[in-house]
Order: structure tokens, then sequence, then C-alpha cells
């Protein structure tokens, strides 16, 4: 992996150069390149398998990358891993509770974890904050999807992350989540942190970020400023990403 | 090392509530070793030259096998949750995560292998109650922890993983094995320190080479 001697940029919260990653003989990234500030939203699509998820994994260093540099809040991936660890928040598909434990005693473990002080305290905040303080002693086996993505989102936010990465957030939300959802996205960068949102739900994503990206074959295919582009666009750009792969793959 | 600490210590009482709750490793892991040292019983004449032969390799493959049940669920189950990804997502060092299920494996596996002492005593007149037997379980668990808990994380990865454990860890820990085998016999025929204490630092020697290397290396299994 190749490594980059310039110093971060204090404006800029994700930073990466030349990103790639391969499964076995197949490449999920090639060659990304994407900056992100801070306060800025940044809105993923593609169609299955673009290496949207890939992409944000690898951001969550749940991967390790094969080239690239990938800086985040100014640390490197190579070297300063706990560090990028300790400023980002992550939803994925999963939510990452332990279904029997209650969603209190999730967040006390995880706050535990991310060593914060007061721990009680912010897990009572973070529970009233998704709506799932009456629910917080029912073990989240019991508990529905919608309620425990809740719970995953107060997880994410517990130690109030700089960065905070999404990868199909609004999976399992009803009406009531979807605006929990906007309403957080909104909050967490008034609050100056930055937004990656992985989404297939175009409108949303366009509502959410300030910019969006469409990924095609690992690659980045389109840059977007979100205000002067529209759904249409967006989904035809997708489609046609779609249509480029299936070819590429008959191909091969 | 606060940190370190904390994280550990963590993890440890989550697995310890979760184990009290759901009881799914402590029960089937025991209901093995009972039905193990059950076909043991039934495979020979258990008059007391045979087992003061074959009892104490009796005790320890008794151990292991139930041992590899429990181990093998030590990361799997984290990963058929979906909670791994929270652990690894933590901003501790993967020593920490190390430290913490090895705790976790290490305390199920010795509650489950003194609650055998009393089937050993019954089944093949084995008195195991003894303080140098004591020590040489736990420190030999010690052992099979510190290994199973890296190739559980190795294990878990793969679909094979009931197979692939064993087939790791046996041929690792057969040092331990060894020297657990040789220092029950000696504390099973009365003897002290003497008997023991060759091959109980024998088992700590290899403990601690394993609990150094494990530790370090599954920071290298655990990403993708």
């Amino acid at each position: 992996m190749t490594t980059n001697a310039t110093p971060p940029t204090p404006s800029i919260a994700i930073d990466v150069q030349g990103l790639s990653k391969s499964f076995g003989r197949m490449p999920a990234l090639r060659k990304i390149d994407l900056q992100v500030a801070y306060g800025e939203g940044l809105a993923l699509f593609g169609h299955n398998g673009a290496g949207k998820s890939t992409l944000i994994r690898t951001l969550a260093t749940l991967i390790r990358p094969e080239a690239g540099v990938v800086r985040i809040a100014g640390f490197n991936r190579d070297s300063h891993t706990p560090q990028i660890r300790s400023v980002i928040g992550y939803v994925g598909h999963q939510s990452l509770l332990y279904d029997d434990l209650t969603p209190r005693e999730n967040l006390r473990f995880y706050a535990k974890m991310y060593g914060l002080p007061q721990a009680d305290d912010i897990v009572e905040k973070s529970l009233e904050e998704v709506g799932a303080s009456s629910y917080a002693e029912r073990r989240v086996r019991v508990l529905s999807n919608g309620m425990q993505k809740r719970v995953a989102i107060a997880r994410a936010l517990l130690h109030r992350p700089r960065v905070l990465l999404l990868d199909e957030p609004e999976t399992g939300l009803d009406y009531e989540g979807l605006e929990l959802l906007d309403s957080v996205v909104k909050g967490v960068k008034q609050g100056g942190a930055s937004v990656v949102m992985a989404t297939h739900g175009i409108e949303r994503g366009l509502a959410l970020a300030e910019r969006a990206i469409v990924l095609s074959e690992g690659r980045v295919y389109m840059n977007y400023v979100t205000s002067s582009t529209s759904v249409e666009a967006i989904q035809q750009v997708v489609f046609s990403g779609r249509e480029k792969q299936l070819k590429f793959g008959a191909q091969r | 090392m606060k940190a370190y600490l904390r994280s550990a210590t963590a993890i440890y009482v989550k697995d310890m509530r979760l184990e009290a709750r759901t009881k799914e490793t402590f029960s089937s892991v025991l209901a093995f070793a009972v039905i193990v040292a059950f076909v043991f019983g039934f495979t020979f004449d258990p008059n007391p030259s045979t087992i003061a032969l074959v009892g104490p390799g009796i005790v320890w493959v008794a151990y292991v096998f139930t041992g590899i049940l429990g181990m093998n669920r030590t990361f799997a189950v984290e990963r058929d949750r979906g909670t791994l990804e929270g652990l690894l997502l933590a901003p501790v060092g993967r020593e920490a995560i190390y430290a913490g299920k090895l705790a976790s494996t290490t305390t199920i596996m010795v509650v489950v292998e003194m609650l055998l002492y009393p089937v050993f005593l019954l089944l093949f007149d084995l008195d195991l109650f003894n303080i140098w037997f004591v020590l040489v379980t736990v420190a030999a668990t010690v052992g099979f922890a510190a290994v199973g808990t890296l190739f559980s994380a190795i294990a878990s990865n793969t679909r094979a993983r009931e197979v692939l454990l064993p087939l790791l860890f046996l041929p690792i820990v057969l040092p331990i094995i060894i020297g657990a085998v040789a220092s029950t016999s000696g504390a099973l025929e009365g003897g002290g320190w003497d008997r023991v204490g060759k091959w109980l630092q024998f088992i700590i020697a290899f403990d601690l080479v394993f609990l150094v290397l494990s530790s370090w290396a599954l920071d290298f299994v655990l990403e993708e």
C-alpha cells in the first residue's frame, strides 16, 4: 500500500486517494478518489454490487484496502486505525446489537468500549433521542426491525462521531423512523460532522446530501452537486451503470 | 493499559451475561462432556489397574473434545449474530478483544471441567478433587483457550469451521495435552510439586508463548 506524505487538510474529514480493493479476482473498488468536508453530506448511489457497501466498510476500517490512501479526520488508515475508529459512527445492514441484551445494556456495553465518561447519562440521552426509552428494558430480540434500527443509530451516535457512515440506513424504518433518520443526519451535519450515506433512495439521498456520486463497477462513474441535479438524472445514470456492468460481465 | 482492561472486562462481562441468559454454550458443552465420559465408561472394564493406566488420558481427551466444541462458538456466535463488526469498530486494540474472549472461554471451560469431577469419580472412581489437579486444569485450559480463541476467529470466517478448528487446534496444543496427562498421573498417584511441578511449569511456559503470539496475530485474522 502506498503512503502519502502530504499533511492532512483540517477542513477535510474524509480524504481518499487511489483506493482499490478486490475480493479474490473480483475487483470491488478501483482507484477511488474522493474528499468530504466537515459538515458536508455525500450520497453514494449505484446498483447492487457497484461498490457502495465496500467503500463504506473500507472507510469504517472493517475492510483493509489493497492500494491507496485513506485519511479520516486527518488520521491515516494504515498508522492510526484506533484513532479513526474513535471518530467514526457506522450504521450498516446489521444492527450490531446483542439480541439477548436490552437496548440499555447494549448501549452501556458500547459506551464502555468507547471509554465514554458518564456513560449512563449518555446512554439515557441517546435512547431518548431515538425514541427508544420506553423499550430500553426489553430484550432486543423482541423489538421490531424499525426499533432495532433506531437503537443501532443511537449506538452509532453514542460517542458523537465526526464522521457518520450510513449503509442503506433507511432499511426497516417506518415513516416516523425515516423522519428521525433525516433529523439525525441534518443534526450531525449541523454539528460539524460529515455524513456518507449509501442508499437506493435517490430522493432522500439528494435531500440530505450536498454532493452525490454514482458508483459502477467499483469506480466513481459520476460526481454531482445535489442542488444541480434531479432524481431522474441520477436514476438514468445508475441504470446505465448497471447496463454497462451487465455487458461487461457478459463479455467476461 | 486502562483502556485495554476496561474493554476486555466489558467484553467478558457482556459474554458472561449473555451466557447466563441463554446458556447456549454451557449447556451444550456440559451435555457433550458428560456423554463423552459415559462413552468411555462403556468401552472398557474400569478396574483400578486399567484406570491408573488410562484414567488421566480419558480425562484430558474428554476435556479437549468439549473444549473444541466450546471454543468453536467463541467468535462464531459474534459472527452469526452480526455483532462482530460492533467489536471491530470499537477504538480498542485487538488484544483487548482477544483478552475478553479468552477470559470468557476459559471461565466456561473451567466450570464445565470442574462439574465433570463427580462424573469421573462416579464412573471411573477417579478422585480429581486434588489441588494439584485443579492447578493443572486451570493452566492447561488457559493454554487451550489461548490457542482456541485465535483459531476460533480464523475458523469463524470459513464455512467448514467445525472441521477446521480441530484440524488447526489439536496439533498445536499437543504439548499441553502431553503435559496435562503426565502431571495428572503424578497428581492422582499422590505426588506433589516433585511430580507435578515440572510439567506445570512446562504448561505455563506454553501458555505464555501462545498468549503472546495469539494476541498479536488476532489483528491479522479479523479484518477482511
